[in-house]
């Protein structure tokens, strides 16, 4: 491989930053359209302080927000919008395997494929039961 | 109260947290948190759930803009990330059981710390030895650009701050900060890494850390969207307004300022803890 097309940390984080602000954009936008029409719906009624207080939200899993969003409605938007925040450091992990694979570092494939293992351990609630 | 004047309130709370957190560097959580529950008496679940989502969205919004100088350390921050992402499924598992008068306890002794931290002098004059065995082995020693060129350095005590780093970890799921505090301390006192590269690096960690537990708070419902709207948009919004507007602004008595301000709100969470109000 000669220097030229050396894939390099700079060129990956260059990459990197790029992704991590577009994931902010995009969810950031996405919960701001979802929101408005929230409070368009919704602004004028009183909000359930019971809510907050211990009973919990029924958009807690992909397919259920999915869902809600399909039939718009505007609190399902907002939890989407909230995804693609949670997904966008997920995806910079994701990159990084991706990135680290180029340079041929195959001890931080490994590094970084075992962060992704231990949130999608998360993601995909092995451990809360 | 309609739910747009309370969402208009936190939004502008929000925003006056995001603000003041990204120019003392302590986050906006450490405000949100004791905000939602002392004032609006929100569960402290659903505050930590909301918080986590405005600290994946400030430390991605600045870590974007910190990559690309070059600075941080993937490979530390990766590597580090294995610590504080366990610790993180840790915590949030842990704060789904711990009774919450005890988490508000916890919240408010790690305010405390936090704000004591804020206000101490970094050391900022790079002291470099040899490198350790660990550091050679998961190729962490390396350089960052300055202004008079390229400076090296090695890394230090790795296994300590691999453990200090869990301890990172819990705590961010656990409260719902990024705990860039205790992150700094791993990297800035155990592992001896220059002032800059520990900055940005933690920050870059933030992130994944919090996302991690998000995750483990999203399955058990409490990430609530109407909640969390304006305080991730309030946030973030603050944040930035921090980070460009009003960089250049003296930051020194605001950290005397907020310094006081969280240890008031710290000991309104522990004396709230302790006779159970929250």
């Amino acid at each position: 491989m000669n220097t030229k097309n050396k894939i390099t940390d700079y060129d990956i984080e260059s990459v990197m930053g790029t992704l991590l602000i577009t994931g902010v954009i995009i969810s950031g936008v996405v919960v701001l359209f979802g929101g408005m029409v929230y409070l368009y719906q919704m602004g004028s009624s009183l909000p359930h302080y019971k809510t907050f207080r211990g009973e919990p939200t029924d958009l807690r899993s992909v397919k259920q927000i999915f869902s809600g969003v399909i039939h718009f409605d505007s609190l399902a938007i907002i939890q989407l919008g909230l995804l693609l925040l949670i997904a966008t450091p997920i995806a910079r992990v994701i990159f990084s395997v991706v990135g680290f694979l180029a340079e041929k570092d195959y001890f931080y494939v490994v590094i970084s494929l075992l962060v992704l293992a231990i949130i999608g351990f998360s993601i995909l609630n092995v451990g809360a039961g | 109260m309609t739910i747009i004047v309370f969402s208009l309130i936190i939004l502008a709370g929000s925003f006056l947290a995001g603000l003041v957190g990204s120019l003392t560097g302590l986050g906006g959580g450490v405000i949100i948190i004791p905000m939602l529950t002392l004032i609006f008496h929100v569960d402290i679940h659903y505050a930590i759930g909301a918080s986590l989502i405005s600290v994946i969205a400030t430390s991605s919004g600045a870590a974007a803009a910190y990559v690309k100088e070059g600075i941080s350390n993937i490979r530390i921050g990766m590597f580090l990330e294995i610590a504080t992402t366990l610790g993180a499924v840790s915590g949030a598992v842990l704060a789904i059981y711990a009774p919450t008068h005890i988490i508000a306890i916890i919240f408010g002794i790690v305010l405390i710390f936090s704000a004591t931290l804020s206000l101490k002098k970094r050391n900022e004059v790079l002291v470099q030895t040899e490198a350790g065995k660990f550091s050679k082995i998961f190729k962490l020693n390396s350089s960052y650009p300055t202004a008079n060129g390229s400076i090296h350095y090695n890394v230090h005590h790795v296994f300590g701050g691999f453990l200090m780093m869990i301890v990172a970890g819990i705590i961010s799921g656990l409260l719902g900060i990024g705990s860039g505090a205790l992150k700094v301390i791993a990297m800035d006192n155990i592992m001896k890494l220059p002032f800059k590269v520990s900055t940005t690096t933690s920050n870059f960690m933030i992130g994944v850390t919090a996302a991690a537990s998000a995750g483990i708070y999203l399955h058990r419902g409490y990430i609530n969207p109407g909640l969390s709207m304006p305080v991730v948009l309030g946030v973030v919004a603050g944040a930035f307004f921090g980070s460009r507007v009003l960089v250049k602004s003296e930051t020194k008595w605001l950290r005397i300022l907020f310094a006081i301000v969280i240890t008031f709100l710290a000991m309104q969470m522990i004396y709230n803890g302790i006779s159970g109000n929250l």
